[in-house]
């Protein structure tokens, strides 16, 4: 008889599950700042096609966190990364691993809108343009527009893609941005606070835009906004002291956490 | 329990939770009241029930718009949602015994004529009795807000029905005896059938508070012992 063993089994099991579901997975992972421990054996996995929240109060770890998974904390001086932390299973930490290639597919969002000081055009483009993602100058034309589409932009930019995005509005400038982050087509995007410098009406095109990314786009987001991570998210996670207190639906979170600390932080209590 | 960060949330749901007590108090009293009026043919009583009902009708209103407003202001999540959620169910349970209690009352005046045989009263007082005693629990119950005695509260529902079905198969005897008892009797047995839903009003009471406090609802089906919906399909 032909029967696989139980430890075959279980490796088999462990694919398809990574294979339906899991786009990153991290484990035991720590950092450190020189001396100081800023996170302490996290386990958190990413679901592809899954917004997942990352909240708890400041200095918890939860930007820390977010910045492992693009190796951002390779640009901070002294900073250690121990652990494990996978994309599609391989170990981004692996020494054969090209940093920049590793950043076109896990993208950034960041908390103020930044984009370069060229025109709306030239922000889209550059990323395609170093990644050799555009052969001709119609391809280039097609990511610029796409990427605006996507991110919503398409319309209040298409007649003026030549003018600095510095010329946009602050929403604006937020949702090039991610244009900007999706034109090299990643397959994660990881977002640090975007909405924090938006008005609300800015914010709510923002949160609309998750939802419509998360169709092709695996999404991390950090938020100190809980309303916020109850209305992107499918997943979250809170981050206490450098530790990770509960991952859960973001439906259960937010009506029945399994933890006292995820309660007391999102109902607005003492601790 | 920890409080809030802004104390004025935990100032709405004190508030919440004092008119939720008040509106149980009168409730309880309501009931109470109504038995007495229809045992001892009290008009006066009768008609203080009668009015008293406003009140009851005006406090659940008034805390529907303060959960609307907490939960406009304040995005309530985790326990703080869902005791918002249960203090509108529980108001509005309260506000139909008090309904129950009123419409007791109001079948005063028709069964005041008719006098009610001495065994047939107390087997409407000590119905009474059990609802009262289940809605007083329950609402000490709300104050302690304890998971394990909203859940024996609930299962103790059917020795209510049990004396319902009973005083249900006596006052079909009383009819059967004489035709000049059916009207009084129809009236009665409305009054123990109100008594008994007060009952099942203190039951959902009891399972909104069991799920404010864990966030699941009770296992299982509630018990259920009323038996008079088979009555008389058997040719009994």
């Amino acid at each position: 008889m032909n029967m696989m063993s139980e430890a075959a089994v279980e490796k088999a099991l462990d694919k398809s599950m990574s294979d339906a579901g899991l786009k990153m997975i991290g484990k035991d992972v720590s950092v450190y700042y020189g001396e100081k421990r800023a996170l302490f054996d996290v386990n958190l996995n990413v679901r592809k096609n899954t917004v997942t929240a990352l909240i708890g109060p400041s200095g918890c770890g939860k930007s820390t966190f977010l910045r492992t998974l693009n190796r951002m904390n390779d640009t901070i001086d002294g900073c250690r990364v121990t652990g494990k932390i996978t994309l599609d299973n391989a170990d981004i930490y692996d020494p054969s691993v090209d940093v920049v290639e590793l950043r076109a597919r896990v993208g950034m969002v960041f908390q103020k809108p930044n984009p370069f000081p060229k025109s709306i055009y030239e922000n889209i483009a550059y990323g395609p343009r170093i990644h050799g993602l555009a052969k001709t100058k119609s391809d280039m034309d097609r990511i610029v527009e796409s990427s605006l589409q996507r991110a919503g932009l398409w319309n209040e930019a298409k007649d003026r893609l030549q003018e600095p995005g510095t010329g946009l509005s602050g929403g604006q400038q937020q949702r090039l941005c991610i244009a900007r982050a999706v034109a090299v087509s990643p397959e994660v995007i990881l977002m640090d606070e975007p909405c924090s410098a938006l008005d609300p009406i800015a914010t709510a095109k923002v949160e609309e835009l998750i939802h419509e990314l998360r169709t092709n786009f695996t999404i991390v987001i950090v938020t100190h906004s809980m309303q916020q991570a109850a209305r992107v998210s499918q997943r979250t996670a809170m981050f206490h002291l450098g530790n990770l207190v509960e991952e859960n639906d973001t439906d259960k979170m937010f009506t029945n956490p399994d933890d006292q600390r995820t309660q007391d932080y999102i109902m607005g209590r003492f601790g | 329990m920890s409080t809030h960060i802004t104390s004025i949330y935990d100032e709405d749901l004190k508030y919440l939770t004092r008119r939720i007590s008040e509106m149980g108090g009168l409730a309880e009293q309501m009931v109470a009241e109504s038995v007495r009026a229809l045992v001892n043919a009290d008009l006066a009583l009768a008609q203080k029930v009668i009015s008293d009902d406003t009140i009851l009708d005006d406090a659940e209103r008034q805390i529907g718009e303060k959960v609307i407003v907490t939960i406009a202001r304040r995005q309530p999540v985790a326990s703080d949602l869902r005791e918002l959620m249960g203090s509108v169910r529980i108001a509005a349970d309260l506000e139909r015994v008090g309904d129950l209690g009123k419409n007791t009352a109001k079948r005063v005046i028709a069964v005041a004529s008719a006098s009610l045989p001495r065994q047939l009263a107390r087997g409407l007082e000590h119905l009474a009795e059990l609802a009262l005693v289940q809605l007083k629990e329950v609402l000490d119950v709300y104050a302690s807000r304890s998971p394990e005695k909203a859940k024996s509260i609930r299962e103790r529902d059917n020795e209510i029905d049990a004396i319902y079905t009973s005083l249900f198969r006596e006052l079909l005897t009383y009819m059967m005896e004489d035709p000049r008892n059916i009207t009084p009797c129809t009236h009665l047995l409305f009054c123990a059938k109100n008594i008994e839903r007060i009952g099942d009003h203190a039951t959902n009471i009891a399972e909104t508070i069991y799920y404010m406090t864990t966030g699941s609802p009770p296992e299982g089906e509630r018990p259920k012992d009323d038996t008079t919906t088979s009555f008389g399909a058997t040719g009994a």
